[in-house]
């Protein structure tokens, strides 16, 4: 209970990664994180006036990820990408171009897949960011997830997060998309190992799993 | 890691363009373009004015002359899509449908899509080029296979933009708001070609903000298409490009908007086409010598003269397509 009421003060998540925390400490610094203790009051007042952030100076912002609520301190200048990864220990989100050219870094945001290195943090407030974590339930893998397994549709895995993202935002758009509608909604996602026909063979199972469940 | 930047996302249109002062101070939209700008430091900046939150400039609507409106802030995805669009105004939802990924749509704006910067590798790389103020055009003699074969003038890049050439087929305006009131451009009137001013893409002013697209008015009988071709099928910028806009009549054109994509540094109204098809039928001859006509005054670089026949092809192509529609 004890490390809870810390992760309140501090706004940072209580999920169970240990590395965040300190992959915290080590990026920010302790003093940052007295800041946050005594800043966080203030973020909600910061909505209403549109004070410039200073750009070396980082701030709290509220970001919902995968349905819960985090606040941490952020610069101006941070990608979602960097403060999934680096703040939140959300690592499933995978760096690559950073440019928004491979689809790597493919989150939902309010259920659109959308490239989180060409996101500022501070722009995602108040949307509903949704990562390849979120699409666990519970230990079980989600329907998307499950089939890209059951149909083989990685090699070494690394674009497999995006493509994962693509296909589960088309999903929540079309749940029974067409073949040519899936080559679409994964055509912002390179593959260089080419797995491309799996991907959309898995994506077309992750239809008809998620019509059962 | 970009280079720091100071950040403000105004509530009000007026608040924005006051914090747009300085002239290293960006607008930032959906920010897909901005980002990799920043990453590369093709540019200085010190503040970004986010404009995100701004609803007013989102949407499309009707207007009250039986054209269209469409909010600067509102997606490729949703210019993609939108029922109105496709039906009335095909190039423009097909222009948007080619732009970037689905990633890309799903963020990048309107608005943003026609204040793009350029893609052009020098331009993007850590070279000090004409545009970026230097003294020198890097392309001109080095790896120009995908810049300008028309219209280069010192600076020799394409301008990037999908939905630019159709909006420009379709005679659509830009409403533009600034701290000493608003005008309307026409996008023909907007981008700025390097004879004119290298280092500027568009006639925006630094505290000035487009807000709006107005297109006018489909006349009866008005067809549009667009063409992207390029390299690869997804996810690539146009090797050439077209937006056609014609209306015919028994067969007959009887005014047509022709405007290349990825062949000039502005959209590239192609007056040589249009003059040859109007008032003619669409025959095997007239489309030949149309597509000819449009590549009459390219002047390719080194190793850009493949645009050439892909052009005219793809002209051909398209006007084929046209033909007794």
């Amino acid at each position: 209970m004890k490390k809870k009421e810390d992760d309140e003060k501090t706004g940072q998540c209580q999920c169970e990664h240990g590395y965040t925390r300190r992959g915290f400490l080590a990026s920010v610094g302790v003093g940052a994180m007295a800041a946050i203790a005594t800043t966080s009051k203030l973020s909600s007042a910061k909505e209403a006036s549109p004070a410039e952030l200073s750009a070396e100076k980082a701030v709290v912002v509220t970001l919902l990820v995968n349905d819960r609520t985090h606040r941490l301190l952020v610069e101006p200048r941070w990608s979602l990408l960097y403060v999934l990864r680096e703040h939140l220990g959300l690592t499933g989100t995978k760096v690559g171009c950073e440019r928004g050219e491979c689809g790597a870094c493919t989150v939902l945001i309010d259920d659109l897949p959308r490239n989180a290195c060409l996101t500022l943090a501070v722009e995602a407030e108040g949307r509903r960011i949704t990562t390849l974590e979120g699409l666990m339930q519970g230990e079980e893998l989600g329907p998307v997830q499950q089939a890209f397994v059951e149909e083989d549709a990685m090699q070494c895995g690394y674009c497999t997060p995006g493509q994962i993202m693509s296909v589960e935002g088309l999903l929540r758009a079309r749940p029974q998309p067409t073949p040519a509608e899936i080559r679409q909604a994964v055509s912002g996602n390179l593959c260089r190992c080419g797995t491309y026909p799996h991907i959309v063979k898995a994506a077309a199972r992750a239809a008809d799993l998620k019509a059962k469940r | 890691m970009t280079v720091h930047f100071s950040y403000v996302r105004p509530a009000s249109l007026q608040d924005a363009m006051g914090q747009l002062t300085g002239d290293n101070a960006r607008i930032h939209a959906g920010g897909t373009d901005l980002l990799g700008c920043l990453r590369d430091e093709v540019f200085p900046v010190d503040k970004l004015v986010s404009i995100s939150r701004l609803d007013k400039l989102r949407g499309i609507k009707k207007t009250t002359d039986g054209g269209l409106s469409i909010g600067a802030l509102t997606t490729i995805a949703e210019v993609a899509v939108h029922p109105l669009i496709r039906e009335k105004y095909t190039a423009l939802a097909q222009g948007a449908a080619a732009v970037g990924s689905p990633q890309i749509r799903n963020q990048g704006t309107l608005g943003g899509n026609l204040c793009q910067k350029p893609r052009c590798w020098y331009y993007r790389g850590e070279f000090h080029c004409l545009r970026k103020g230097g003294d020198f055009c890097y392309a001109a003699e080095g790896e120009n296979q995908y810049h300008c074969i028309l219209g280069g003038d010192y600076c020799y890049i394409v301008h990037p933009s999908d939905t630019a050439p159709a909006l420009q087929a379709f005679g659509a305006t830009l409403r533009i708001a600034g701290p000493r009131g608003g005008r309307d451009v026409s996008v023909a009137d907007f981008f700025v070609p390097p004879s004119r001013d290298v280092t500027r893409e568009t006639v925006l002013e630094q505290e000035e903000i487009v807000t709006e697209i107005l297109l006018p008015p489909a006349p009866a009988g008005l067809r549009s298409a667009y063409r992207k071709v390029r390299a690869r099928q997804a996810w690539d910028f146009a090797l050439a490009g077209v937006a056609l806009a014609l209306e015919q009549e028994g067969g007959r054109v009887q005014k047509s908007r022709v405007v290349l994509s990825g062949a000039a540094p502005i959209p590239w109204r192609a007056v040589e086409v249009e003059k040859i098809i109007n008032d003619s039928t669409l025959g095997a001859e007239v489309i030949r010598e149309a597509a000819a006509a449009a590549m009459a005054k390219a002047v390719p670089l080194s190793k850009n003269g493949y645009k050439i026949p892909l052009f005219q092809g793809m002209l051909e192509e398209e006007l084929e397509k046209m033909r007794g529609a």
